[in-house]
C-alpha cells in the first residue's frame, strides 16, 4: 500500500500480493486489484471523474478519467478509464499531468459534458461544492465551442418527497442509479430513455404501457438522501434544503447522528444559529459515506417553535410558569431532598443520552438520592434483559472482544433474533446487504414475515409465532445451525428480545452451542452508553454490579464517598419504580427524555407521574412528562453539547457542539448544578469533566452468572383473535422527527399484515380495512397480505394511527381481536 | 498495397439454397445436404471442431473479424456454470441486409450451426436474438426451429447422440446497440441494453453471468459447410487470412442491388460488375464497404481487395460487407448528416462522448447542411470526431464519427461550399441590417 523507496525503488522486493507500476513517471506498488484511480490518488495525482465512487462497483460511464496505459511495452490503443482498470505488473499509466492525450481525451469529455449543461452555476445548491463546476475549472476549456441548441427537460423532478430531479444539470454518471441498485437494493429510480435523452427517471416519470406499470411497485428508500450527497453534480437537490443556502455560507462542523444505535458519522452544516443541512460523514469503520434519512434530514426538532428555553417551576396557581435557573434548582433540590428523606426518588433518564449525560443521572442517582432506582429502558424491558446485557454486552468494544461492523462484513453467517435491521439500525442493514452481496454472507432472520429488508439483504425467513422466538431459536434448522457453527458466524439480538421471556436465555444457549458471536443492537442512540455509564438499577459505571462489595468500593473510592457510602440492594427497574411510583411507594422522580407512549404500559406511567408527589423533568420540548412536572430545566439537543454516544458496538462516537454559545445546558451540567444544590458533588460540569470522571473509574471484569429464564407457552389465539407482532419502522411518530414533511412522506405506509389463511379466517379482505383491538382501544388500519405465521397480524409499533401501545395497551406477542371493516 | 488477385468465379456456398422452392421448409434443406454435417460433427468430439474451425480460418462474419475457433476455445473445458450459445442476429447496421435474408431463404443453416457449435462448446441452450422489427424473420425462424425439434435436430439426445440442445429465439425492441455483444447480453436477460464492462468477458461471464460465445448469423451459418467440406476447401476460397465465401449486401446506385456471395478479397469493380454497373451509368462518387460505420471510399478504391486486411490497408474496416453505393448526385454532407442523425438516435447514453458528441455532431451537420455552417464548424466537426474516437465506451462511438472524418477527408470542397452560401447570406444580412 505505500509508495516504494525512492531512493532506489528497482532493488525493493515487490510486496506480496502487489504489482509495481509506474504513474507518471513515479514507481509505485500497489495491491493486485487496485483500480489505476486509487493509485494515481496516492501518489498525489487526482484524475478527474465523474461516474467513479470507491464504494459503488466501476461503471467507466462518463469517460472523464481517461489516461494512457502501456501495458508490457505496448501503449493500449484507446486512452483507458482510469477507475474501471485494475493495476498490473510492468504497467506505465500517464495521466493528463504527464500526457497530452491523456490531457485531450479529458479536456474533450468535459467539454462535451457542458454542452448540455445549463450552467446555471449561481442559482444552483451545488455551485462552490460541485465537482463539475471544480472540474470543469480544471480541466476544461474557458470557453464552450458549442452554438446549437441544448437539451431541455422540465424541472424538477420529484425523486421522493425529499429529493428532486434537474434532469438538465445531470451528467448521467449513474451515482444515483447504482447506489440505488447496489447499496440500498431499492429500486427507486433507474435510467429511461436513451441517447442524449437518456434521463434517470422514477416509475412515475417512466413512459409505460399501462401493461407494464404493473410490473412493478413504486417504493421509495430509507437511503434516497445519499444521492443528493454522492451526486457530482446539482441534479438532485433536497426538498428541505434547496436554494436554502450557498455551500460557502455555511460552516461545517463534524457531528454524530443521535437517531439511533448505528454510531453514523455525519457533518452539521450552519450558520446563524441554524443547522441548515446534514451530511453523512465518511467513517469506513462505521457507516462508510452513508446515512439514513432519518440521520440524514430530521434535525428540525431542535429548532422547533415550542422549544423549552428557561426553567419551568409550577406555582401556587398549579400552573407551569418560566422562572429564573436559580429559583428553578433551589425548587428542584428541596423537592427531591424532601421526597428522598420520605418514600425515595427514582431517576428515568431515557435511552437517548450521550455516555457524559447519563453518566451524570447515574452518579445523580447514587449520590444525590441514594438510590440505585435508575433506569435508562424506556421500553419493554426485564430482568432477564439486564442479566443478558450483564453478561453478554457491557464492556464489549470493538477492541475488547465486542462484534464490530468489520465482523458482520466479514461473517459468514449472521441470525437477528427481534431485530429488523432496516427499520431498527440501517447502517447495519446496509452492511448486511454489502456482505451479502459481496461476500456471499447468509443472512437469516428470525422473524414473522419477510421484510424488505431480508429480500435485500438475500436472505431466509425463519418464521415464528410473536411471543415464541425463544423456542424458535432452540428448533433451528439444521441449516441454519451449522451456518451459525462457522467461524466468525454472528447472532444479532434487538432491543425486542426483552419482551419475550427466555430470549435472551436462548440467545446464550444458542451462542455457546453454535460457537457464534452475539451483538446487542438497541435502536436508540443512548442505550449503549447508558449501559456502560451505571444507570440501570444493578450496575454502577463500567458494569460493575452493586450487589458487589468490592466493585462498590471502587466506585466509592473514586467519588470520594465514605465506605458503605453506595447503596448495595439492587434497584428497581423502570415498569417497578412507575409501578412504584403509582402505587405512592415513591415520592418524587428525575426524568430525562422519556415519552411515556414508549413505555410498554403508558398509562401506567401517567398514573406514576400524576401520583407522584413530585417530578423534576429535563427536556427539549414540552411533553406528557413536563406537562405532569413541578419543576421543568431545558436541556440542550445534540448539536448544542458536546459529548459521545457509544454505538451498538461499543465504539465511541465523540462530538463536539456545533452551535455553541446558545445558553442551553446538557443535563450532565443540569445535575451537578441541582446535586450542589443538594450539597453533593458530582464533577460533570462539562461533559469533558463527566468523560474524565468515568475513565478515571477504567474498565472492571466481573463474572456474572446469569439466571436462565424458561421460556413462556405462546399465546394461543381464540376465535376472531391473533397474535400481534409489531415493531417501530424507521421512520414514525417519533419525536425527534417531527418539523419535517417531506421526510415524513416518505414513510412506509401504515398497514396491517397477516397471511391469506389468516385474512380467509377472520373474513378480512386485503386492500380492505381491519380492526384490532383490546379492551383498551382499537386501531383501523388496511389489510396488506404478508407471508406471516397464520394467526398473526403485524401492525407497526408507533406509525400514523397505529400507536400500538398507546391505543391498545400491549405489545408483541399479545393476543388481540381481529375484525375485518372498521371506521379510521 | 497487395496487387488484387485475378477473381475468383463466384462460389455460392451459404447462398447457394436461397432460389430453391420453399428452401427455408426443413424437408428442402434435408434434400439439399441439410443436417449431413450434424451427423459427422456429432460423431467427433467437441475439441475435433473447435480445432477444424481454427484451421479453416473463420474470422466472425459480424464486422470485428476475430477468430471464431479461437473465440470458441475460450470458454471453459468444464461445466461448472451452463454454458451459453448466443446468437447475434440484431443485424441493424445501415445498409447491411445478410444476415435477415440468410435467415429467411436458409434458416436451417443457421440452426444446423447452432447445434454444432453448441456441441463444440457444450452448450445446452443457445439463444437466437433477432433484431424485433424484422418480425417476419422472427416468424419463419421459429417456425424453423420448432421443425428442427420435430425432426429431432434439437431437444433431447439430439441424433441419439445423447446431446441436448434448446434454442430460444428472442425478438429484440429495436435498438442498434443491442447488436454490440454486452449490450445484446444485458437486454436479453431483461435489462436495459447498455454495453458491459469487460472483463469480464462473455466467455468468462456472459448471459446470466456464465460462460457465453456471442457469434453472428453468418459466421454459424458457415460452420455446417465447413464441417461438410473441411478446412482446406473453406481456406480456398478467399484470401490468406481472411478465407471463405461472404455475402455481399449491396445497395444504392447500382443496377441490381441485392446479396451477392463472393469470396473474400472480391474488389468493389468486381462487385459492381455483378450487380449490373453503376444505375443509369452514373458514376461513383463515394462508398461504404462494411455499412455506415465503416470509413466511406471513393472511386480511387474500386480495386480494394474486401477483406479485413485489404480494407483496414486502404483506411477503413470490412464491417459487415455493407456496400453501399452512392453516385455523383448524393451530397456528402447530406449522407453524412443522415448518418449521423442515425447515431445521434441510436446512441444508447451510457457514455459522455457518443451520446453528447453525435447529439452535438447531429446539430452542426443540420445547420451545415441548411446552409449555416461556417469553415470553423468542420474544425470543429473534426475535433469533436476526435474526442469521441477511442473515447466512448463501445464501439458505436467508433462507428459514429467514421462517416465524418472520412467524409471531410475525401470531399472537405462540399463541406465547405455549403458554408459559402452561408457567408454569402450573412452578407445580405450585413447590409439589410446598415439601413
Amino acid at each position: 500500500m505505500t509508495i516504494a523507496q525512492t531512493d532506489d525503488p528497482e532493488t525493493v522486493p515487490v510486496p506480496e500480493g502487489h504489482v509495481r507500476l509506474t504513474v507518471d513517471g513515479v514507481t509505485v506498488d500497489a495491491p493486485k486489484g487496485e483500480l489505476i484511480i486509487r493509485t494515481a490518488e496516492r501518489i498525489g495525482v487526482e484524475v478527474p471523474r465523474f461516474c467513479d465512487h470507491p464504494l459503488l462497483d466501476p461503471a467507466a460511464a462518463c469517460r472523464q478519467c481517461l489516461v494512457e496505459v502501456e501495458m508490457g511495452g505496448r501503449p493500449m490503443p484507446k486512452p483507458q478509464p482510469a477507475c474501471a482498470v485494475t493495476v498490473a505488473d510492468g504497467m506505465v499509466v500517464k495521466t493528463q499531468a504527464s500526457s497530452a492525450v491523456a490531457d485531450k481525451a479529458q479536456q474533450g469529455v468535459m467539454e462535451l459534458l457542458l454542452i448540455n449543461h445549463p450552467l446555471d452555476c449561481p442559482i444552483c445548491d451545488k455551485g462552490g461544492e460541485c465537482p463539475l463546476q471544480n472540474q470543469a475549472l480544471k480541466h476544461g476549456r474557458a470557453e464552450s465551442r458549442f452554438v446549437d441548441t441544448k437539451r431541455t427537460f422540465a424541472k424538477p423532478v420529484p425523486i421522493t418527497a425529499q429529493v428532486l430531479l434537474d434532469r438538465e444539470r445531470c451528467v448521467l454518471c449513474q451515482r444515483c442509479t447504482r447506489f440505488a441498485d447496489e447499496i440500498a437494493g431499492d429500486v427507486f429510480i433507474d435510467l429511461l430513455e436513451r441517447g442524449a435523452v437518456q434521463q434517470i427517471g422514477t416509475h412515475e416519470t417512466a413512459d409505460l404501457d399501462e401493461t407494464d406499470a404493473v410490473i412493478g411497485q413504486p417504493h421509495g428508500s430509507y437511503f434516497s438522501g445519499n444521492i443528493i450527497q454522492i451526486c457530482p453534480v446539482g441534479a438532485l437537490t433536497s426538498a428541505a434544503y434547496r436554494f436554502r443556502s450557498r455551500p460557502f455560507d455555511l460552516v461545517s462542523t463534524p457531528s454524530m447522528c443521535e437517531h439511533c444505535a448505528s454510531g453514523c458519522a455525519q457533518r452539521s452544516d450552519w450558520r446563524r444559529g441554524h443547522v441548515t443541512r446534514r451530511l453523512a460523514g465518511n467513517d469506513p469503520a462505521v457507516n462508510e459515506e452513508w446515512n439514513c434519512d432519518k440521520g440524514r434530514f430530521a434535525f428540525r426538532y431542535a429548532t422547533a417553535e415550542d422549544r423549552l428555553r428557561k426553567p419551568l417551576v409550577r406555582g401556587a396557581d398549579n400552573e407551569l410558569h418560566e422562572a429564573s435557573w436559580t429559583d428553578a434548582l433551589r425548587a428542584a433540590a428541596a423537592g427531591l431532598a424532601k421526597a428522598r428523606g420520605e418514600r425515595g426518588v427514582a431517576v428515568l433518564p431515557g435511552g437517548r443520552l450521550t455516555v457524559e449525560d447519563a453518566y451524570a443521572y447515574a452518579k445523580f442517582a447514587r449520590l444525590a438520592l441514594h438510590t440505585n432506582d435508575v433506569d435508562f429502558r424506556a421500553r419493554v424491558h426485564s430482568a432477564e434483559e439486564l442479566d443478558f446485557l450483564t453478561d453478554s454486552v457491557v464492556g464489549r468494544t470493538p477492541e475488547h472482544g465486542g462484534v464490530s461492523y468489520a465482523d458482520i462484513e466479514s461473517a459468514p453467517a449472521v441470525l437477528s433474533v427481534a431485530f429488523e435491521p432496516e427499520e431498527e439500525s440501517p447502517i447495519v442493514f446496509l452492511r448486511l446487504r454489502k456482505a451479502a452481496r459481496k461476500r456471499g454472507l447468509r443472512y437469516f432472520h428470525l422473524g414473522q414475515w419477510t421484510t424488505p429488508a431480508v429480500d435485500k439483504a438475500f436472505g431466509a425467513l425463519v418464521p415464528v409465532v410473536p411471543g415464541d422466538e425463544a423456542r424458535g431459536l432452540r428448533e433451528l434448522d439444521e441449516k441454519v445451525r451449522d451456518a451459525l457453527g462457522r467461524p466468525g458466524a454472528l447472532i444479532l439480538v434487538g432491543e425486542r428480545a426483552a419482551g419475550v421471556a427466555g430470549l435472551p436465555t436462548a440467545v446464550r444457549a444458542l451462542s455457546s452451542w453454535t460457537g457464534a458471536r452475539v451483538a446487542w443492537i438497541p435502536r436508540r442512540a443512548g442505550e449503549r452508553g447508558a449501559l456502560e455509564a451505571g444507570a440501570t438499577p444493578t450496575l454502577l459505571p463500567g458494569g460493575r454490579p452493586v450487589t458487589d462489595a468490592a466493585a462498590r468500593a471502587e466506585v466509592e473510592r473514586a467519588w470520594g464517598v465514605a465506605p458503605g457510602g453506595l447503596p448495595g440492594t439492587p434497584g428497581r427497574d423502570t415498569g417497578e419504580i412507575l409501578a412504584a411510583a403509582a402505587d405512592s411507594r415513591l415520592s418524587a422522580l428525575v426524568v430525562g427524555g422519556v415519552d411515556p407512549f414508549d413505555l410498554p404500559d403508558p398509562e401506567l406511567a401517567l398514573t406514576a407521574l400524576t401520583t407522584v408527589d413530585f417530578v423534576v423533568s429535563l427536556e427539549l420540548r414540552p411533553s406528557e412528562v413536563t406537562r405532569r412536572a413541578d419543576v421543568v430545566l431545558p436541556v440542550a439537543p445534540v448539536q448544542e453539547k458536546t459529548g459521545a454516544y457509544l454505538d451498538w458496538e461499543g465504539r465511541r462516537r465523540e462530538f463536539e457542539s456545533t452551535l455553541s454559545g446558545t445558553g442551553a445546558l446538557p443535563d450532565c451540567r443540569v445535575l451537578d448544578t441541582l446535586a450542589v444544590e443538594m450539597d453533593v458533588d458530582l464533577f460533570t460540569q462539562t461533559s469533558g469533566a463527566a468523560a474524565g470522571d468515568l475513565a478515571r473509574l477504567g474498565r472492571h471484569s466481573c463474572t456474572n452468572e446469569p439466571v436462565p429464564v424458561s421460556a413462556g407457552e405462546a399465546a394461543r389465539p381464540g376465535v376472531g383473535e391473533a397474535v400481534l407482532a409489531t415493531w417501530r419502522t424507521l421512520l414514525d411518530n417519533g419525536s425527534l422527527q417531527e418539523g419535517e414533511p417531506h421526510l415524513a412522506a416518505t414513510a412506509k405506509p401504515v398497514v396491517a399484515r397477516l397471511s391469506v389463511a389468516t385474512a380467509t379466517g377472520l373474513g378480512v379482505q386485503f386492500g380492505e380495512p381491519l380492526t384490532v383491538s383490546t379492551a383498551r382501544g382499537s386501531i383501523v388500519l388496511p389489510a396488506v397480505q404478508a407471508d406471516l405465521p397464520d394467526g398473526v397480524v403485524w401492525l407497526p409499533e408507533n406509525s400514523g394511527r397505529s400507536a400500538v401501545r398507546r391505543v391498545l395497551g400491549v405489545g408483541h406477542g399479545a393476543v388481540v381481536s381481529v375484525s375485518a371493516g372498521g371506521e379510521h | 498495397m497487395t496487387t488484387p488477385r485475378p477473381a475468383d468465379p463466384i462460389t455460392p456456398v451459404l447462398t447457394k439454397r436461397w432460389l430453391s422452392p420453399r428452401s427455408w421448409r426443413l424437408s428442402v434443406y434435408e434434400q439439399l445436404e441439410g443436417y449431413t454435417a450434424l451427423r459427422k460433427a456429432l460423431a467427433g468430439t467437441p475439441e475435433q471442431l473447435v480445432q477444424l474451425v481454427k484451421d479453416s480460418g473463420l474470422r466472425g462474419r459480424g464486422g470485428a473479424g476475430f477468430p471464431t475457433g479461437l473465440k470458441w476455445s475460450f470458454m471453459p473445458p468444464n461445466e461448472d456454470k451452463p454454458h451459453y450459445l448466443v446468437i447475434n442476429a440484431d443485424e441493424g447496421e445501415p445498409g447491411t441486409c445478410k444476415d435477415i435474408p440468410l435467415m429467411m431463404a436458409d434458416p436451417h443453416s443457421l440452426i444446423e450451426g447452432c447445434v454444432i457449435a453448441a456441441y463444440a462448446m457444450r452448450s445446452h441452450h443457445c439463444f437466437i436474438y433477432v433484431r424485433g422489427e424484422a418480425l417476419h424473420c422472427v416468424r419463419r425462424l421459429t417456425s424453423a426451429v420448432r421443425e428442427a425439434y420435430t425432426a429431432g435436430y434439437l431437444g433431447r439426445n439430439i441424433l441419439d447422440s445423447g446431446f441436448d440442445l434448446d434454442i430460444t429465439v428472442h425478438a429484440g425492441a429495436g435498438a442498434y446497440i443491442c447488436g454490440e455483444e454486452t449490450a445484446l447480453l444485458d437486454s436479453l436477460e431483461g435489462r436495459r441494453g447498455q454495453p458491459r464492462l469487460k472483463p469480464p468477458f462473455p466467455a468468462a461471464a456472459g448471459l446470466y453471468a456464465a460462460p457465453t460465445t456471442v457469434n453472428n448469423v453468418e459466421t454459424i451459418a458457415s460452420v455446417p459447410f465447413i464441417v461438410n467440406a473441411g478446412a482446406d476447401w473453406f481456406r480456398s476460397m478467399g484470401r490468406e487470412k481472411s478465407p471463405g465465401p461472404k455475402i455481399f449486401s449491396i445497395s444504392g446506385h447500382v443496377e441490381q442491388p441485392g446479396q451477392y456471395e463472393a469470396p473474400m478479397g472480391t474488389t468493389l469493380r468486381e462487385l459492381l460488375e455483378l450487380a449490373g454497373g453503376m444505375k443509369d451509368g452514373i458514376p461513383l462518387k463515394f462508398w461504404t464497404p462494411g455499412g455506415s460505420s465503416t470509413p466511406m471510399f471513393t472511386a480511387e478504391h474500386l480495386d480494394t481487395p474486401l477483406d479485413f486486411e485489404g480494407a483496414t490497408e486502404a483506411g477503413s474496416m470490412l464491417g459487415t460487407t455493407a456496400v453501399q453505393v452512392f453516385n455523383e448526385t448524393v451530397s456528402v454532407p447530406w449522407a453524412v448528416m443522415k448518418w449521423t442523425q442515425f447515431y445521434e438516435h441510436e446512441s444508447c447514453g451510457k457514455c459522455t462522448p457518443c451520446r453528447e458528441g453525435t447529439y452535438w455532431l447531429a446539430q452542426i451537420l443540420e445547420r451545415m447542411v441548411r446552409g449555416e455552417g461556417t469553415p470553423a464548424d468542420i474544425d470543429t466537426l473534426l475535433d469533436v470526431c476526435d474526442n469521441i474516437f477511442g473515447r466512448s465506451f463501445c464501439a458505436l462511438g467508433d462507428g459514429a464519427v467514421s462517416p465524418i472524418q472520412s467524409g471531410i477527408k475525401y470531399f472537405k470542397d462540399e463541406f465547405l461550399a455549403l458554408c459559402e452560401s452561408n457567408a454569402a447570406h450573412a452578407r445580405e444580412h450585413e447590409l439589410a441590417g446598415a439601413r
